[in-house]
């Protein structure tokens, strides 16, 4: 997994609606410098041409009526429209509500609080355990509680989100404190993590790599120092990094009922 | 002149006559628009160079991050280094103290004050009473504002916007007054002060302009500067309420244990939140963008009738499309109300809502587009004279124009995935608000300098100011955007922290120097500002720059009531006639 090139434009971008974000980005920016080139050739040449000097007045005699600069603006109107409508809109859709099938994707609960990310995977039941609040400590950053038959196989991985390449990932994004925003540069994904709310968010990844989670939103004194880790990896990969965490949390849990195994 | 004129630029403190107020009540409780318009022009000033004094410290640590600053630094932290607690200070009381305290007290309180009643052709506010305490009011705020930095832990620390659930749970005291005395509760406080006076101008500027009109002075002969104002006024009167409201709330959520902005089941630190709960964060968010949006067409509205007067007079034409750029404006005002949710996109927003507020965003594009439409086509057939307010006028229009285009990636929701609350942000409404408004409000001081004193601005110290600044100011914002496409949050301590941080930082320098040029590029101007005023050229002529407004038909400066001599308006603002003359308003020949 090598390292993604970064510079003074956008990002690359490894999501399987970025590019269409990119696009519209590109289309606006183009859009933007005709319209901004035109005015200022247009400024330029008046600003010369008509400067006070002797011998030239300024023409008040005919009251002048430009017909093309209405054309100018029902095309603005109209180009405008067209990207709200056949562009942003549908695409803002896509992104935030056409959600896929919750069987074929990796659900994932994402909790931000002052200044770290906690990612937690359902395990292989697929559900959930229980947050309490009551049981949140510092080993225990969301609460989770192992009791909860749901929660025994739960994983936690503090401040590293890792998916497996070419899988839709639904993210239930939420905070515990303030507000954060979960950005992912490098996939287009930002969204703000709101207390009291669950939000969700899909995603794919097309390729995979070391990556990392920001914080968008100024959530206080360490907002610069909540970044988190995206890794993508392969199936494989991936497959093998759960494995290990498994056993590890599993194994915990048998050590534990042995009555000598003391190795936290 | 006559007798009971009084000029400013005089020895005037032996020679009172008998029926003059005594100082005090001339010069600082004043009741004369003219001189509550200076006393906001100048506070707003001083503020205006504190909230940019704090950038060019924050500018310090963002280009070169975590080393001390130079000479200075060892005033602020044991180290010299600006520490985030700092950083996080500074910024958010940059931004309120640029909007709140700087550019709506010039744009409105001193601009408008000073010549709103002039255009109208009044001898005064409709309420010199009221205006005087709406001075004193937004002068109290700024004095909380500015205390909030004595406060244990500093002032507000969590943004111009002051999001909760942080605002709240930020240094929240243990008692009511361990709370109060916090940045925080300080700026709550203050805002308050600061909203209650805006409500007390607007409600003197709609007044004034409606009921004090001369004879003769139909609201389709208003100057565009006075439709500015009054539009801008009633986005005052009808936007701020619901921050004070919303202030006051968030306050009783920081001193009094409410829940208002406050989810349940908070926990902080590892602790629950001791509160009961159950309110909402996002209901800060809209009652915030509900004053904020509009607030952003009251810091531009006045700057774009500022520039309509100072190209009417300096291409020597009628402005183009005279009712439609009116109409624009008032409609501009109107959308200015439903576009508030573009700020909140990315809160977890559905379909429909999203789809509605880039709707009325890309809308509100359109008035925007139109009156830059008219302005420039107002420069046809001119002959352009460049005063350096002229100058200045002349670049605000391109830099509008790229303020007002990189609304359009932010407005449309899809491209706004990746550029919310980026660079991209803080580049776009600065070029609004900085060589927008701001340009346009120093060419409103060159501009009407001579009508205030009496005496001409410095040519030369002018153009040096316009041509450093211009350059520099680009030099800091245009940058941004490339920040922001590269996806770097704003509002960061240091970007370093992120590997595509490290790949813009180079920019970071770039945006700083410039910073810095820009404020050396600002002595000239405040120099040019202080020393013309005693030793200026002369102005001979009252109307030194050939305008039709009403303002130019008063002595320079105006005496107490203005007008000496009865006016009244025969035409409409901007008719020139072909040859070199100008045909004033108040002149009754043609």
């Amino acid at each position: 997994m090598e390292q993604p090139q970064y510079g003074f434009w956008l990002p690359p971008n490894i999501s399987t609606h970025g590019a269409e974000i990119d696009n519209l980005i590109s289309t606006l920016h183009w859009f933007m410098a005709v319209l901004f080139i035109g005015w200022g050739l247009y400024l330029v040449y008046c600003l010369i041409r008509f400067r006070e000097r002797p011998g030239h007045e300024a023409d008040v005699t005919s009251a002048p009526h430009f017909v093309v600069p209405k054309y100018i603006e029902i095309g603005i109107i109209v180009i405008e429209a067209c990207l709200l409508i056949f562009f942003s809109a549908p695409i803002w859709a896509r992104v935030k509500q056409d959600f896929p099938k919750e069987s074929e994707a990796l659900i994932v609960k994402v909790t931000a609080e002052q200044f770290a990310w906690t990612i937690h995977y359902p395990g292989r039941d697929r559900k959930f355990g229980q947050l309490k609040n009551e049981l949140i400590d510092g080993t225990n950053p969301t609460g989770l509680d192992r009791n909860d038959p749901n929660g025994v196989d739960d994983i936690i991985s503090p401040n590293i989100l890792n998916i497996p390449v070419n899988q839709k990932v639904i993210v239930q994004l939420s905070a515990k404190d303030v507000i954060h925003s979960f950005s992912l540069p490098v996939m287009r994904v930002k969204q703000d993590a709101v207390p009291g709310m669950t939000i969700p968010l899909w995603f794919e990844a097309t390729q995979t790599g070391k990556f990392e989670i920001a914080c968008a939103q100024l959530c206080g004194v360490g907002h610069t120092q909540m970044r988190g880790f995206f890794n993508v990896m392969t199936s494989q990969e991936y497959d093998t990094w759960y494995n290990e965490e498994e056993k590890s949390l599993l194994g915990d849990a048998a050590t534990a009922t042995e009555p000598s195994g003391e190795n936290k | 002149m006559s007798h009971d004129s009084h000029n400013h630029t005089h020895e005037h403190a032996h020679s009172h006559e008998s029926h003059e107020l005594p100082f005090w009540r001339k010069y600082i409780f004043s009741t004369d628009h003219k001189v509550i318009g200076l006393q906001y022009g100048i506070t707003a000033i001083f503020f205006l160079l504190f909230g940019f004094g704090l950038m060019l410290l924050m500018r310090w640590q963002l280009a070169f991050p975590k080393q001390a600053i130079p000479l200075i630094g060892k005033l602020f932290t044991e180290d010299g280094v600006l520490s985030p607690e700092l950083y996080n200070q500074f910024g958010a009381m940059h931004g309120t103290i640029m909007v709140f305290l700087g550019v709506v007290p010039l744009a409105v309180g001193a601009f408008g004050n000073y010549l709103l009643p002039l255009q109208v052709g009044a001898q005064d506010m409709a309420f010199p009473k009221l205006n005087m305490m709406s001075y004193w009011v937004y002068f109290i705020g700024g004095v909380i504002m500015l205390l909030s930095f004595m406060t244990p832990n500093g002032a507000a620390a969590s943004g111009w916007t002051s999001y909760p659930p942080l605002s709240v749970i930020t240094n929240p005291g243990t008692d009511f007054w361990e709370a109060m005395l916090t940045g925080q509760s300080m700026w709550l406080l203050g805002m308050v002060f600061l909203i209650t006076s805006s409500l007390l101008g607007s409600v003197n500027t709609i007044v004034t302009a409606i009921q004090l009109r001369v004879k003769g002075l139909s609201f389709m002969r208003w100057p565009v500067l006075v439709w500015a104002q009054v539009t801008t006024a009633f986005l005052l009167l009808l936007a701020f309420p619901p921050l004070e409201a919303a202030g006051i709330l968030q306050l009783m959520d920081r001193v009094g244990g409410t829940s208002f902005f406050m989810p349940s089941g908070l926990v902080v630190s590892g602790e629950a939140w001791k509160a009961s709960g159950g309110g909402n964060p996002i209901l800060w968010q809209h009652l915030f963008w509900f004053l904020a949006h509009p607030e952003v067409y009251v810091l531009i509205l006045p700057a774009v009738g500022i520039i309509g007067e100072i190209i009417a007079v300096n291409t020597r034409k009628p402005l183009y499309g005279y009712k439609t750029l009116i109409y624009s404006i008032l409609f501009l005002g109107f959308m200015s109300f439903i576009v508030w949710a573009h700020h909140m996109f990315m809160t977890g927003m559905g379909v429909t809502m999203s789809t509605f507020f880039q709707a009325t965003t890309m809308i509100i594009s359109v008035p925007s587009v139109i009156i830059l439409t008219t302005y420039l086509l107002t420069l046809w057939g001119a002959s352009i004279r460049y005063t350096v307010a002229m100058l200045f006028a002349t670049a605000f229009l391109p830099m509008f124009a790229i303020g007002g285009l990189t609304g359009l990636p932010l407005g449309l929701t899809a491209s706004d995935i990746h550029l919310h609350d980026t660079y991209y942000v803080i580049g776009h409404f600065h070029y609004v608000v900085a060589p927008g408004t701001l340009f346009a409000l120093m060419a409103g001081v060159y501009h009407w300098y001579p009508k205030i004193t009496g005496r001409f601005m410095n040519d030369t110290l002018g153009k040096i100011h316009f041509w450093l600044s211009v350059i520099s100011i680009n030099g800091i914002f245009m940058p941004m955007f490339f920040l922001g496409m590269a996806g770097v949050s704003r509002r960061l301590y240091d970007q370093t922290v992120y590997a595509h941080g490290v790949a813009a930082q180079p920019l970071n320098v770039v945006m700083s120097v410039s910073a810095w040029i820009l404020a050396l590029a600002q002595l000239p101007f405040l120099y040019n500002m202080a020393t013309s005023w005693k030793w200026g050229k002369k102005a001979e002529s009252n109307n030194p720059w050939g305008g039709t407004t009403l303002e130019w038909a008063a002595s320079s400066p105006p005496p107490h009531e203005n007008f000496t001599t009865p006016v009244e308006v025969f035409r409409a603002p901007y008719e020139y006639s072909s040859t070199k003359k100008h045909l004033p308003q108040f002149v009754q020949e043609a």
